[in-house]
């Protein structure tokens, strides 16, 4: 466990990761490698931001993402996320931008 | 024109924009409100951010996230902004900044932490300090527009630090369904019963939902606050995928 508790959680993550995805990452759920629970982006427990982003899993506190921004590059680790469930719009919204 | 569900459409890339600073207005001692123009800017949800960043004359640029004060107006935006210690883009924001002057803007973003119009049923607005800040863009969001009643519990320290204070008062008698309910941490007004400390069950039971009507709850504010809400409201039978929370800083109200 993390003895120090997290300032921010995923929620503050939607811009960096805005650069990068084109959809909105926050609002998708992650399973964590670690434990196998999936929870929402945005309930990541997130230390930072200097030097970068550490967000980790809400019931394990495992390492979820990493994210460092440089001046030329964005460095991303997802590896503690086994898989990502996206919310997708139907065809109906989409068609209507719903 | 139909209403995109995130302002925009579904491509939420963003790119860095220029904002002009409009109109800076004191809330409390420390937390200022801040107007912006943003030449383009495409609407948002209430709960959304926008990132703010900051570049210094050596090229060094620094960006911090920013709960949207209030809907958009136009090209015109809002945020309010808390000094934090060593703050390096709230102490420029909330001191320094100058109406004119121009910093860089990149949203709206996130889709999590939002309440939209079109969402039925009641809803529970619990806030720890300036964690009111998304919150008070939902009221505002609200007013006029939907019927769903609201219940803001709102902690500060003392009277002096309650953000938009008149502002909620207002709204407090004269936005139909909307109930708000200062709970002090430190010092009470003249004339409050409820004896000063930090949230209880007692207060969310008697100024919140019960969990039999199903609020959607939202909660806002520094981690320790934020952890001990949510696991109350959790223990009062709330439905915990009812719970949205948004945290910002180690510090408690």
């Amino acid at each position: 466990m993390n003895e120090q508790m997290a300032a921010y959680d995923g929620n503050t993550l939607a811009g960096p990761l805005s650069e990068v995805f084109a959809i909105e990452v926050t609002t998708a759920a992650g399973r964590c490698r670690s434990c196998g629970t999936t929870s929402e982006v945005a309930t990541f427990r997130v230390y930072g931001p200097g030097p970068g982003f550490v967000g980790r899993c809400p019931h394990c506190e495992d390492v979820l993402l990493q994210l460092v921004r440089t001046p030329d590059a964005l460095w991303l680790d997802f590896s503690g996320v086994s898989a990502l469930r996206i919310p997708m719009p139907t065809d109906a919204a989409a068609e209507t931008g719903r | 024109m139909a209403r995109a569900a995130i302002p925009g459409g579904l491509t939420v890339r963003r790119s860095w924009r220029q904002a002009q600073i409009l109109e800076r207005r004191p809330e409390t001692a420390s937390a200022s409100t801040l107007a912006f123009e943003v030449t383009g800017w495409p609407g948002h949800l209430a709960g959304q951010h926008v990132d703010v960043r900051l570049t210094a004359p050596d090229g060094y640029q620094a960006a911090r996230s920013y709960s949207l004060a209030a809907p958009a107006d136009g090209d015109r935006i809002a945020i309010t902004v808390q000094r934090v210690p060593d703050g390096e883009v709230s102490s420029y924001l909330a001191d320094e900044a100058r109406d004119g002057d121009t910093v860089e803007v990149r949203g709206p973003v996130g889709g999590w932490f939002v309440w939209k119009p079109e969402d039925s049923g009641p809803v529970l607005l619990v806030a720890g300090g300036s964690g009111v800040v998304p919150l008070m863009a939902m009221i505002r969001s609200r007013d006029g527009v939907s019927p769903t009643p609201f219940r803001l519990l709102y902690s500060v320290r003392t009277p002096q630090d309650r953000i938009y204070d008149h502002e909620l008062r207002r709204r407090g008698t004269e936005d139909g369904g909307l109930e708000v309910t200062f709970l002090y941490t430190r010092t009470a007004p003249a004339g409050e019963t409820r004896s000063v400390g930090r949230i209880t069950a007692e207060d969310l039971l008697r100024h919140g939902w019960p969990p039999e009507v199903e609020p959607t709850c939202y909660v806002c504010g520094p981690t320790p606050f934020v952890e001990t809400v949510a696991d109350l409201l959790i223990d009062l039978g709330h439905n915990p995928t009812r719970i949205r929370t948004e945290r910002f800083g180690p510090t408690g109200p």
